[in-house]
């Protein structure tokens, strides 16, 4: 009877979220792993390598934190989530934070439960056609088939924007990125359409990505970042200052090449501050001394990763735009380390 | 001198609760009961004082709100504005369609493969052998995958139909359009409609009968009460006289002209497919979704059934065939009339259950992006509005309602075919 109460506990402890369950950091250092939520597959964003190696923007953000809290970048276990499991996930605690391209919104924050720790893309949707279409905008898509991801902030904007402008669409519901390429390669729709950087990232994949074009119409705003749940508030402050430290670091000019050298004390007292020569900022937040030294070793600072996962040198090819830092006229831009 | 005495009057002790044989089970019993009580009552109150924690206590106000998105099979009017019990509707529709469809051809195919796979040809039987074999043994979603891949893959994009020279045209003298988008076939129209009657109203529940499919059904029914009736008279006179009267003229036109003289009236024609913009325009368009998932539960299920038939069939003794024989009845008039209405009682109960799972595993539909109940209440609504407890259960209750239904129907149906016992 004992055990049938605590298994039923278990269960419906497992059900409903977690609700009690403070203490993410321990409960971390005690696994000696991040359980992090990704992507099923975005190349640039989060998509196994060869070698089953995870790799791209968003992982970036997973390998930081893990580095920040347990020293080791590697130490992440990936749960790859559609758009439509991931809540769930992150809800009921099958994983400690979802850096999933995911968009910020009022009722995921307030009414879902979340917090989102800050936006490590600045994105919009758009809409990619292939070219022998003709389609030179979106609001030429009266009557078209768009293929979309189920479960996404895409599919609610998706119907606004062809409500507003009175036009009419069929919608093709599409659990997965990889499901939604072979429909829209297959022509078994006209449109596809996801956020703008996604949309980059899967036409680099294409065999000829230069017979597909993206529409010039953004129809949102979609800051994407990192998010954790509600309830624990210390573990929500070191994702978003691991966040926080790989934005300043870029900023402050402090890269993968140079920070063993920074680390050792520089005449910029903010630097120092938030590579632990000087004050307490990581016992602050529970961690080392050089938590956001490794954080930041772990991929190189905010720029590096854009650089080498989805910049322009890469096949994806985004320009940072919205995404470069503020000093650079864009919206990256950290508080203070102070 | 012997006295009689009543026996001793047993007074009842608690102690008898335990070793007393007639007690003790409904002791145990209770016990049970209320230890199974308490358990549930501890789960749910610890799941709802966790949720009250959560900030998420139970409400299900969320099906009042706008939905938002849009679902592309609606058999009845919706759009992004409706509320989410309205979305969920659809969706338990689209739900119920497959399940129809599923369950109807399953049985055409299942009984037909259960049939031949007794054949005495040796190619027939191994080919069903085969068949049977494949299909139960694979799991049904990598079916349901498999067809839509196939569909997607295989066949023409509408755009391959554009052009001076086509890489693709219609089909069935140019009135069928068969895309990878699904199959655009002809649609019935009436060009003095009746109209429709709007049941429950402006509520999310509201649903369009249309008047015309209707009277259509009407005259159907009263046509093969006529045809009834003038068979039974035959029968009569057959009876009396030994002379059967002809009839088939007669039924012919009773079915016939009054079905005819309706569609006339109602202005019947054909919608058919045309490409225009970027899709086929007009006609009924069958979605590769529905085809896909149609198809793969059908042949899935199908497999199950076969065995069933083959099982029931088999279960019927020999002699009966033989008898059947001795009195001059060809071989399938001897499986119509004699074998297959007594091997019914053996394979309606577990067809009952095939349909059941039928019915559940058309939930497998998100796979290729069917808009069932599981899609619509269960996938897109429980992930906008972050009500997974509430919506789960309502959609376990949404499909306890539909297996229900199927299971009484069957039972019904089970009775009236069982073996009338004196």
């Amino acid at each position: 009877m004992k055990k049938s109460v605590f298994f039923g506990a278990l269960t419906v402890a497992g059900l409903v979220a977690g609700a009690a369950a403070a203490g993410t950091v321990d409960d971390i250092k005690a696994r000696g792993k991040l359980n992090c939520g990704v992507t099923t597959g975005l190349v640039g964003f989060a998509a196994p390598d060869a070698n089953g190696e995870w790799n791209g923007f968003d992982v970036g953000v997973c390998r930081a934190v893990a580095a920040a809290v347990l020293g080791d970048p590697k130490a992440v276990e990936f749960v790859p989530t559609t758009g439509k499991t991931r809540f769930t996930a992150l809800a009921s605690g099958e994983i400690d934070m979802l850096a999933r391209n995911t968009t910020w919104t009022f009722s995921r924050d307030v009414d879902l439960k979340f917090e989102f720790v800050g936006v490590n893309y600045y994105d919009g949707q758009g809409f990619m056609v292939p070219k022998e279409l003709g389609v030179s905008s979106a609001k030429e898509l009266d009557g078209a088939t768009v293929c979309i991801q189920t479960g996404t902030t895409t599919e609610l904007n998706l119907a606004d924007f062809f409500r507003s402008n009175n036009i009419s669409y069929e919608p093709v519901p599409i659990e997965t990125n990889a499901e939604a390429q072979q429909q829209y390669l297959a022509g078994a729709c006209d449109v596809y359409t996801t956020d703008a950087s996604g949309l980059a990232a899967t036409r680099a994949t294409f065999e000829n990505p230069g017979d597909h074009v993206l529409l010039p119409e953004i129809i949102s705003k979609e800051p994407l970042g990192p998010l954790v749940r509600h309830g624990d508030n210390e573990w929500g402050d070191v994702v978003r200052w691991t966040l926080n430290a790989l934005i300043a670091a870029e900023e402050l000019g402090v890269t993968s090449a140079n920070i063993s050298e920074m680390s050792m004390g520089t005449d910029n007292p903010e630097i120092n501050r938030m590579l632990g020569s000087e004050g307490n900022l990581g016992e602050q937040l529970g961690l080392s001394a050089d938590w956001a030294k490794n954080a930041i070793m772990a991929g190189g600072n905010y720029g590096e990763l854009f650089e080498k996962n989805i910049g322009e040198s890469t096949p994806i090819g985004l320009a940072r735009g919205l995404n470069a830092q503020w000093t650079n006229g864009g919206l990256i831009y950290s508080p203070p380390f102070r | 001198m012997t006295t009689l005495t009543d026996p001793p009057k047993e007074s009842f002790r608690l102690s008898m609760l335990i070793y007393d044989t007639r007690y003790r089970s409904l002791t145990i019993q209770a016990v049970a009961m209320l230890g199974f009580m308490l358990l549930a009552a501890w789960l749910i109150n610890n799941t709802i004082v966790n949720l009250a924690t959560l900030g998420k206590p139970i409400d299900l106000g969320f099906l009042g709100e706008p939905a938002s998105y849009d679902i592309n099979q609606r058999l009845l009017d919706y759009n992004s504005r409706d509320t989410h019990l309205r979305a969920a509707f659809i969706g338990l529709i689209n739900t119920i369609v497959v399940a129809v469809l599923g369950c109807i051809t399953a049985t055409i195919i299942g009984v037909l493969v259960g049939v031949l796979r007794l054949s005495k040809n040796w190619l027939v039987a191994k080919i069903m052998t085969v068949y049977v074999e494949v299909f139960r043994n694979v799991p049904v979603l990598l079916w349901i995958v498999l067809a839509m891949a196939i569909l997607i893959e295989s066949l023409p994009a509408p755009r391959d139909f554009r052009g001076e020279n086509p890489e693709a045209t219609l089909s069935f003298f140019d009135t069928v359009a068969i895309t990878n988008r699904g199959v655009y076939i002809p649609e019935p129209l009436f060009s003095n409609s009746l109209g429709n009657i709007h049941l429950f109203g402006d509520s999310s529940l509201r649903f369009d009968v249309s008047l015309d499919l209707v009277a259509i059904l009407i005259v159907l029914a009263a046509s093969i009460f006529a045809i009834r009736k003038v068979t039974a008279r035959a029968a009569r006179i057959q009876a009396a006289t030994g002379v059967r009267p002809k009839t088939w003229h007669v039924n012919l036109a009773i079915f016939f002209v009054p079905m005819i003289a309706l569609l006339t009236l109602l202005g019947f024609h054909l919608g058919y497919p045309a490409l225009k913009g970027f899709n086929f325009q007009g006609g009924t368009h069958m979605r590769n979704s529905l085809i896909a998932l149609w198809l793969a539960l059908s042949l899935y299920t199908a497999a199950f059934i076969a065995e069933i038939v083959r099982g029931g069939i088999l279960a019927i003794s020999h002699g009966q065939t033989e008898a059947a024989g001795a009195l001059g009845l060809r071989p399938g008039k001897t499986m119509r009339l004699v074998i297959l209405p007594q091997a019914l009682r053996v394979i309606i109960p577990p067809m009952i259950s095939n349909y059941l799972n039928l019915t559940k595993n058309s939930s497998l539909a998100i796979a290729v992006g069917y808009m069932d109940i599981t899609g619509t209440l269960g996938g897109i609504t429980m992930n906008q509005t972050g009500r997974e407890l509430e919506g789960v259960l309502l959609l376990m209750a949404c499909y306890l309602l539909i297996s229900l239904s199927i299971s009484a129907v069957m039972n019904w149906y089970n009775k009236r075919v069982a073996l009338v016992e004196r």
